[in-house]
């Protein structure tokens, strides 16, 4: 008989893989927040004791690679770096084959950035370990949009009625998706601002609560939270845009922060470029959370590691 | 196995008996018995009135016997790539999907591009078990620069010109193609796609490559070279365009305009592309990965009123079969195509008859007498005394589940594993020869 190959195997992923904010459950977004304001990285019980983590990085990171690592460490595991350059991936090896490499070596959970959306699910439909998506091209970017909720969280009483401006790239922008099917849901009405190419129509059917609006002015009214997004050059594959407009008509500057609420709080995946989205004077002024959220990073990702291997408790 | 001396016997005269012939160009559509004799339509006539003898007879009772159907629209990956699929295993799939007919696409390794290729292609040695219509490049090595030998092409056997999968975009090129096959009554098959608006797309620009972070086709891709196309097809006397798996709803505009205007415009439409909406996609299930890639529903439902007023010409597979490692990688990165020969004919009763009460008349057409004129294939596509005997029996209340696993195809890249599905192949004759039987 001839030999085939099988089907394709499309089991689920593992329990504890964190894939997408669109599919995950309100109790586990809220039940993540909840563990996360628990975590103490300076505090830390060794939930994860000799557990193997692989950081498995196709993209450049600074802020999610490193907060995973001490999230990780924080618990005790053990972690190693698997970026494509120096590794097997430079001589063509696939995802897939990675993935088993990584399963074989011991790895207990892989947390993966990719810059080809759905990398992770593809992963994860083919490995028993839990797989966690640390920003998956224009996909999504969960632990963000965990980060952020919780950011937002010490500061509001909760999502119900908040009204978000979210500026910028948002075409490229995996935090914006997470952060829409997140905030959406617990109710929130989100207004995406920037020009065509960046914020296309389209965008509003992402999430309920969404609306589309070319003028800053109208996004930041009334606005209790202003997120800034980088424009992301090695994403603009072949799009124009004069940086000069952008600059002159959504760059945040002080003024523009003023039409906002007065307890507004201004926030900011990073990297940020000063002069470019923003000014100086708003990256550091008394609204800012930029560097709030990278500290906030650290518990939240405990939470998501704890919940991927199953010491959530 | 059946001796050499057996096939010949079996393959002299065949009784196709008490079947209901749905046959749309000798306008047929009740009981009728069949003769084949000597690979030809020897007698058709009521029931009990054939008055030759046959050696063997096939019981049709309760079944519908068609035309053999043609596939105007299918990959079968050789030269160069027979590890995704082979002339001989694709054709076994087709005659599994009742397929007795189906006209290749040129882009493989290397491109079919010279006459050589073209019998190389039709050689006996390629162990076809269904009949094979080469389409020959438009293009040396589909490169869109400079055209093919259409003349000397057409003489070997290529039954149209295309370079499916790398569209003309050049208006100049595409001008003095039409021109040329004008001259020789050759079609010109367009793969409509502005390649220049779709860098990098991996499926259909909407909500659902927004959501997924996807960079999305848009319909005005196809739709602006389709128009271009009809445009051109209109100024150049006695020309023929043929628009290959068509698949929006302004490119159906173009084809309409050019219909009116009489105008040599033909089109085909896909069964996943009258199924499937690009939402199916999932989460980034690759099997669902195709080019044209699915459409909205919109799109949908204007292919749908298009299949049924008989703007659309052929219903055809482009079945394009992929290695499970071309497939089993990210969406960006995998494969575009699927494999579709053994699935066509069940979507269109379950979704075409059943579900949008499309006449099986109109659905026989589409696969037997519509892609016969689409490429002048001269005997086929009727039953008429005289033509091929090529016949297509089939079951149209079977019901039935397609398993990938079990396809007679070297690929199982399809979105259909599991389906069930109304309407099934019971066998397929080509040349009075019965190459399939379902068990």
């Amino acid at each position: 008989m001839m030999h085939r190959l099988p089907p394709y195997a499309m089991n689920k992923p593992a329990r504890g893989s964190l894939l997408s904010i669109e599919h995950l459950e309100d109790k586990e977004i809220l039940s993540l927040l909840k563990l996360a304001r628990r975590m103490n990285p300076l505090k830390a019980r060794p939930l994860l004791r000799n557990k193997r983590i692989v950081l498995l990085f196709y993209e450049a990171s600074t802020r999610t690679r490193s907060s995973f690592e001490i999230a990780a460490k924080s618990l005790g595991a053990i972690t190693t770096l698997v970026q494509s350059s120096g590794s097997s991936i430079e001589k063509g090896e696939s995802l897939l084959d990675t993935g088993y490499t990584l399963r074989a070596v011991g790895a207990d959970a892989i947390v993966i950035r990719h810059p080809a959306a759905g990398a992770p699910h593809l992963m994860a439909r083919h490995l028993d370990i839990p797989v966690i998506n640390a920003g998956d091209g224009m996909h999504e970017h969960p632990s963000q949009a965990l980060l952020d909720a919780f950011t937002i969280l010490k500061h509001k009483k909760s999502f119900k009625g908040l009204q978000i401006a979210i500026i910028g790239d948002i075409y490229h922008s995996r935090v914006t998706r997470s952060n829409c099917h997140l905030l959406s849901r617990f109710g929130a009405k989100i207004t995406l601002c920037g020009p065509p190419e960046f914020v296309p129509e389209v965008a509003a059917t992402l999430a309920s609560g969404l609306r589309v609006t070319r003028h800053i002015e109208e996004a930041l009214r009334g606005a209790d939270v202003i997120m800034l997004l980088r424009l992301q050059k090695e994403r603009l594959a072949g799009q124009k845009i004069r940086l000069q407009d952008y600059i002159a008509r959504y760059q945040m500057t002080a003024a523009r922060v003023k039409l906002a609420k007065r307890d507004a709080i201004v926030m900011h995946p990073g990297p940020i470029i000063r002069g470019l989205e923003l000014t100086a004077e708003v990256a550091d002024g008394p609204q800012s959370r930029i560097i709030d959220e990278v500290h906030n990073g650290v518990p939240t990702r405990m939470a998501i590691l704890a919940r991927a291997l199953g010491k959530a408790k | 196995m059946l001796s050499a001396k057996n096939q010949k016997r079996e393959s002299a005269t065949l009784l196709i008996k008490g079947g209901h012939v749905i046959d749309p160009t000798a306008k047929i559509n009740a009981l009728m018995d069949i003769l084949l004799r000597d690979g030809r339509v020897a007698e058709i006539a009521l029931p009990n009135k054939v008055r030759g003898s046959a050696e063997e007879k096939f019981d049709a009772r309760g079944l519908i016997v068609a035309p053999g159907f043609i596939d105007l629209h299918v990959h079968l990956r050789e030269p160069g790539q027979g590890y995704k699929e082979t002339i001989a295993t694709g054709t076994a799939a087709a005659a599994v999907g009742g397929f007795t007919s189906v006209c290749t696409m040129p882009n493989t390794a290397p491109v079919v591009d010279t006459e050589e290729w073209v019998a190389w292609l039709r050689h006996p040695e390629r162990g076809a078990v269904v009949n094979v219509f080469p389409i020959a490049a438009a293009t040396l090595n589909s490169r869109g620069a400079a055209l093919t030998d259409f003349a000397a092409l057409q003489r070997a056997g290529a039954v149209a010109v295309t370079d499916d999968g790398k569209p003309i975009l050049d208006d100049e090129i595409m001008r003095a193609a039409l021109q040329l096959g004008a001259e020789l009554n050759l079609p010109v098959v367009q793969h409509a796609e502005d390649t220049r608006l779709t860098e990098n797309a991996s499926m259909n620009e909407g909500p659902t490559s927004f959501r997924l972070g996807l960079r999305g086709m848009t319909a005005a891709a196809e739709a602006s070279i389709v128009d271009r196309d009809v445009t051109l097809a209109q100024q150049i006397r006695e020309s023929r365009l043929h628009v290959a798996h068509l698949s929006t709803s302004d490119a159906l505009k173009s084809v309409r305009r050019g219909k009116r205007a009489k105008a040599r415009v033909t089109c085909e439409v896909t069964p996943h592309h009258f199924t499937l909406l690009d939402e199916n996609v999932g989460e980034y299930k690759t099997d669902f990965k195709m080019n044209p890639p699915l459409r909205s529903a919109a799109d949908r439902e204007a292919i749908l009123v298009a299949l049924a007023d008989g703007t659309v010409d052929a219903i055809a597979t482009d079945h394009a079969p992929h290695a499970t490692h071309e497939k089993q990688v990210e969406f960006e990165r995998a494969a575009f195509g699927i494999t579709g020969l053994e699935t066509a004919l069940a979507l269109a009763i379950t979704k075409l008859h059943r579900e949008h009460r499309i006449p099986l008349t109109r659905i026989v057409e589409l696969f037997t007498a519509g892609p016969a004129r689409v490429f002048d294939l001269r005997g086929r596509g009727s039953l008429a005394r005289g033509c091929f005997g090529d016949v297509t029996i089939f079951d149209p209340k079977k019901r039935w589940t397609f398993e990938a696993a079990k396809s007679r195809s070297l690929s199982q890249n399809t979105p259909f594993d599991g389906w069930q599905f109304t309407g099934k192949v019971v066998a397929t004759v080509v040349g009075g020869r019965v190459v399939y039987r379902a068990d």
